[in-house]
Parts: structure tokens; sequence; C-alpha cells
């Protein structure tokens, strides 16, 4: 059934006004708060890593370590679905939130086997992260090199 | 072409039987507003099996079984079996009927199927070419999101405009003859495009669909709103059923409380969480087949139209920008005459 398109902006109008909307003030609230408590127990962990005479670089390294290991076991215990629900950005943005979306597709289509299941689909959600993540920090170097 | 009396519906020449039907659900769906309506709840949507897959066709398969039983039938005497889920290539269904040996009809109409089934399965006994048909639709809420969204472990937040797909499975004995609520008319729907491309508000995307298969079936028939006892949509959720009413109300319909939707009957938001309602190919169904065929048996509702609605889209298709199209099956099913003759 071909529609005009006339009549699909009007319809278009009348799905925005009949859709409520996301609480975005309250999710940015919730995600401020919580990525924020993550970055503190972050920082709790180096301060503790440093006291125990590891280097700045070595006690920063030890620290997404144990945020990693934290996250992936909680992903596996199923309650970071949990904490991700609440917190939005706040759960996703950190290095917790990168270990989840590693973590979660790994457990899921493990019943499609070790290779075509679970290792090559682990990156489903993280691929893009790294493909872009990388392109960026590639153009970053650039410019820096010649404005340095 | 004597049964045709419309564009898009057809009328029996003498009405089909619904002489069983039979719903299985999953956890959630127990707890849920019609939780007691339900013929079996399992209290883990793995259903005892290895993976969400499994599980969906466990779903089909015991439920399947038991709404022959409940018909006091066996499953050599069913003529045809016509069903269809959500996964990739039907497997829901196909894996879970396999063992039935039982000539089989593979649907595939989105959310919708459970129209389609119950549509081509009268069609089959009224064209006499079948005593007993099997009609059923299953979905499972894990297996859904696996393919179409994000994996379960996955911490995202799903917008208010979502739905929650129904864990289960609904399934219907047609019969050229029997005690039971009768299918009477028949009106199919055209897939409908109306440019919404955000697969979280699939019920935006169903109600033009929707409000397309109303409005020919009131032409074809004459017949308006108010003829029936309860219209039922199958899964517009909260928003898809506003849409439907403004859009009817511009074709000069008036959609009363008469009309719902079962995605709003189905689950709870507010203790639940489920945002605009249920959907899936298992909610039509198990809300039919628990919630309104026993008030057609009993006679409390004397006429429905059910129209289950489906949304047209593969993870393909969402991720490459297409629009969702969308279709909905129309069922008209006369309750049964009997003591309980008030609406």
């Amino acid at each position: 059934m071909d529609i005009s398109q006339k009549a699909q902006q009007e319809y278009d109008k009348m799905v925005k006004k009949a859709s409520p909307s996301s609480p975005i003030v309250t999710n940015c609230l919730k995600a401020f708060v919580s990525g924020g408590l993550i970055c503190l127990i972050g920082q709790i962990f180096l301060n503790l890593y440093m006291n125990k005479d590891f280097s700045e670089e070595e006690a920063a390294l030890l620290v997404s370590i144990t945020l990693i290991f934290a996250s992936a076991v909680l992903t596996a215990l199923g309650l970071y679905e949990k904490l991700g629900k609440v917190c939005g950005a706040g759960t996703v943005v950190p290095i917790t939130g990168f270990a989840n979306s590693v973590v979660s597709p790994a457990i899921e289509f493990k019943k499609e086997g070790l290779v075509f299941g679970m290792a090559a689909k682990m990156f489903l959600v993280a691929g893009p992260v790294i493909v872009y993540g990388t392109l960026t920090s590639m153009l970053v170097g650039v410019v820096y090199y010649f404005i340095k | 072409m004597g049964k045709r009396i419309g564009k898009q519906t057809v009328r029996l020449s003498e009405g089909v039987s619904i002489i069983s039907a039979a719903s299985t659900v999953g956890p959630k769906e127990a707890e849920g507003p019609l939780g007691a309506y339900f013929d079996r709840t399992v209290e883990d949507a793995f259903f005892g099996e290895k993976s969400w897959e499994l599980a969906e066709s466990r779903f089909v398969r015991e439920n399947m079984n038991l709404a022959v039983d409940k018909a006091g039938l066996k499953m050599k005497d069913m003529d045809y079996i016509l069903c269809g889920d959500l996964l990739n290539q039907c497997t829901g269904s196909t894996f879970g009927i396999k063992g039935f040996s039982v000539p089989f009809f593979g649907l595939f109409g989105a959310c919708s199927t459970m129209g389609e089934s119950m549509s081509l399965g009268a069609m089959l006994i009224d064209g006499g070419f079948a005593n007993y048909v099997l009609t059923g639709a299953s979905s499972h809420f894990c297996a859904a999101e696996k393919q179409f969204r994000f994996p379960l472990p996955l911490g995202t937040q799903r917008p208010p405009t979502s739905t929650w797909t129904v864990t289960g499975d609904g399934a219907t004995v047609l019969a050229r003859k029997g005690e039971g609520p009768k299918i009477t008319e028949i009106t199919t729907g055209k897939v409908v495009d109306m440019g919404v491309t955000d697969a979280n508000n699939m019920g935006a995307a169903m109600a033009p669909a929707a409000t397309a298969l109303l409005l020919a079936h009131f032409e074809d028939t004459g017949r308006t709103p108010e003829d029936y006892d309860v219209i039922a949509t199958g899964d517009l959720g909260t928003v898809g059923r506003q849409l439907v009413v403004e859009l009817m109300e511009k074709d000069g319909y008036k959609m009363d409380s008469r009309f719902t939707d079962c995605g709003i009957e189905i689950y709870d938001d507010a203790s639940q969480d489920t945002h605009a309602g249920g959907s899936g190919c298992a909610c039509s169904a198990v809300t039919f087949c628990s919630y309104f065929y026993p008030k057609l048996k009993s006679g409390e509702i004397q006429r429905m139209l059910f129209i289950p609605t489906g949304a047209l889209m593969s993870p393909t298709s969402s991720q490459q920008g297409m629009a969702i199209p969308g279709v909905a099956h129309g069922v008209v099913i006369e309750g049964c005459k009997g003591e309980g003759e008030k609406k």
C-alpha cells in the first residue's frame, strides 16, 4: 500500500505526540551519580595500590584490571543488567561498561559453540568501540603531531 | 466466490468451532494480571532446556499437546497444524512440532501470526479440506531479545514506548462441528508502511495497519464498533492503541472502552516495568486462549473482533534503515449462546 509522504509526515507528528519521551533529566542525574561512583571506587583502589608500593602507572593498570574483573563477575551473576537499567550511561561509559559489553554476548552466544558462537560474537557490541576508538586516537595523534 | 463479502472479508458458510484453546506461559506472564487464567505457567524461562530457542520449542510442543488434550482428541486426529513464531526460519515452531507427524504449514506474520493461523485454519475447514486444524503461535522474550536487540546480560535502558515480548505459546483446535465459539468472518489485512523506523516503538509502526483493517472490516460488513462486545488488537500497547483511537476518529469512528489490546491486558506496567505493554506472537495468542476464549464460551462475550497485529521487520531491514511495515489480521468470533447473556 503506497502512502503519500504528506500522510507519513502527518502520522509522524501524531506518533511524537502519543509517545511518552524518556525522562532525560532523571536519566542524566542517575548517570552522573553512578558514573561518578564507579570513578570514586577506581580512585579508592588506585590509592590502595599506590600505598602498596606500586608506581602510579602500575597502580592505574591494576585499577583497570580490578574494575574489568568486577564488571565481568557482576555480568555473569546477572547483576550488571540490573545496574545498567537504572544507571544508563553511568554504567555504559566507564571501563566497566566495556567489560559488560564483551562478557554479555560471550555468555549469550556460548550455545552456538566456542568458535562461531562465543569467540566470534564476543565483540558484537564492543567491536565498533574498538574500531572507531582506534581510528579516533590515530586522528588525534596526527593533529597532535602537527600542533605540538 | 459466494463467501466473499467485500474486498478483504470472507464469511464462512457455517462457521468453524473453536473446540479448545490452551495457553502456556513463562514466569513474568504468570505474575501479571492474567496470571490466574493461563492453563499452565512455567517457573523457569529455560523450561528445563539448554537454550532459549529450545525452550520456545518446548512451549510449542507441550502447549499444542495440551490444546488437543483439552479437546478430548488425539494428535493423530489433526488434519493440519498451522503455526509460526519470531525466530529465524520459524524454528521455534518446526522444532516444537516435528515429533507430531501431522501435515504442517509454517506461517510468518510476525506478531499477527495467531490471526493468520486461525484465519487460514478456519478457511481450510470451511473449504472442506479438513475436519480438525490445530493453530497456534509462540514467542520467547529471551530468544527474541537475543535475535532482535542485544544479549540479555548487557546493561541497557529501554525507552517508555518499548514493549516486552511475551514468553509462551497459545493454541486452538478448530473443528467443523463441535461445542465452542464460532469463527464466522475473516478480514485479511494488507501490509501498511507509514514510515516508522523506531524499532522501540512498534505500537506506532503497527497502528496504521490495525486502523486499515478496522476500516476495511466495517466497510465490508456494514457494521460499526458498537456491534462488538470486544475489539481486541494484538500487541499495540498503550501508544499504539491511542494512535488507533485517534486515526479511527479521523474516519468518524468512535473506539470506546470495548476496544482493548492484548498487550495492555497481559502486563501491569506499574509493578512489572514493561513500559508500553506486551508484544510478540504469543501476546495475542495466550491472551485470547486464556482470557477471551472462556468468556466467549460462557456467552459473556457474544461477538468479538480479534485483530492480532504484526511488525514486519528483521534485524537486517532495521539496520539498513528501512521503515517497519505493519500487518493485521481480523477474525470475528461469535460467543456461545449461553446463560450469561450480558455484556
